[in-house]
């Protein structure tokens, strides 16, 4: 007994043990993930996120000891935004040649995802705290993550708010566009990448080829749009 | 794969230094991104150079924010709160954003008569 005692303390002491678990957790929600055939509700983060709150409550750790181990993987998320430019070098040429389309609908997509997300959760009596995290949810995880840690939101609620986010615009988005009469895969796949990113972008990717390219290419440029946007329209809500 | 990784970081820590030090609204990983593009336009071997450490990332791109998620059990008492105002939020945003987008695009892309693809 003394001795797993001593073992559990020493292991609570360095990141060693969080890490593994860390990756472990995703592992196990990436195998469940595709084991259900990759539906949209089965979305690995969301699986390893309960199984590590549960193994977190279970042993009574704090999550302030939890991450001292999984610093090293939040750490990729600054990396990981820098490398989202490749899939947007890659497709400049497809770009420029859909150049006034892809303005329209970044700008209309992101300004309309900022705002009545701002202006029903502000209508429903949400705090500034919480409205900080709301703002860059349409946005792809890292950055988002780094909007609201730069407008006083709480990184860790925007994480959440982006994961649910991106599933909903899974969800909904092929009947949405259906129902719109939209038919352009390109207008179909961007306006999906820019309101729900990377979760909507593997979903477009599912669905057509160039619906997923113009996905990817409209969850890029959002990113840097909302930068840009979200602490304009929080001042104007706030 | 070390000088790739290395390029990617500079990238990062150029930008996070010229976001702090010009008070950009623009987050550093962001200007990073712009970086990338730019130095791969100039230099399309750079790209190629890239590449590998590149799509290794961003096949798990997913692992990096379960930290953050997992953090959201410190904050239950709050969703327990606000469930129903940001569930709803969420939502209803997402589907006129991704209708917006749509709608905007077919608008000008028929304006200006560009070719589907």
């Amino acid at each position: 007994m003394t001795d797993a005692a001593l073992i559990w303390s020493y292991l609570t002491q360095g990141p060693l043990l969080w890490l593994t678990a860390t990756l472990i957790a995703y592992w196990l929600g990436d195998s469940f993930f595709r084991a259900m055939g990759r539906q949209s509700w089965a979305n690995p983060v969301l699986c390893a996120v309960i199984l590590l709150a549960c193994v977190l409550g279970l042993t009574g750790t704090s999550y302030q000891t939890y991450f001292e181990g999984a610093q090293f993987v939040h750490f990729m998320l600054g990396p990981a935004t820098v490398a989202l430019g490749m899939p947007l070098y890659d497709n400049l040429r497809r770009v420029r040649r859909a150049a006034l389309p892809l303005v329209a609908a970044l700008v209309a997509g992101s300004v309309t995802a900022v705002v009545s997300a701002l202006a029903i959760g502000k209508a429903f009596g949400l705090g500034v705290v919480m409205l900080a995290s709301l703002a860059p949810k349409s946005t792809t995880a890292p950055v988002a993550i780094g909007i609201a840690e730069g407008l006083g939101g709480e990184p860790t609620i925007t994480a959440v708010l982006v994961l649910v986010t991106g599933i909903i615009g899974a969800i909904i988005a092929t009947p949405l566009l259906n129902a719109l009469g939209i038919r352009d895969w390109r207008a179909r796949g961007f306006s999906l990448g820019v309101a729900a990113h990377g979760i909507g972008t593997a979903r477009a990717f599912q669905v057509n080829e160039t619906a997923g390219a113009f996905a990817g290419i409209g969850m890029g440029l959002n990113a840097v749009l909302t930068s840009v946007i979200a602490p304009l329209a929080l001042y104007w809500f706030g | 794969m070390i000088p790739a990784i290395a390029i990617i970081l500079v990238f990062q820590l150029t930008g996070e230094v010229a976001a702090r030090g010009l008070g950009l609204v623009l987050p550093g990983p962001v200007l990073g991104l712009l970086l990338l593009v730019l130095a791969c336009a100039l230099r399309p071997r750079l790209a190629e150079m890239l590449r590998p450490v590149v799509t290794a990332i961003l096949g798990h791109l997913s692992l990096f924010f379960v930290p953050a998620g997992v953090g959201v059990v410190a904050h239950l008492g709050q969703f327990r709160s606000d469930g129903l105002a940001v569930v709803l939020a969420l939502t209803v945003s997402t589907a006129l954003a991704i209708a917006a987008g749509a709608l905007a695009f077919r608008a000008v892309a028929r304006w200006t008569g560009g070719a589907e693809e």
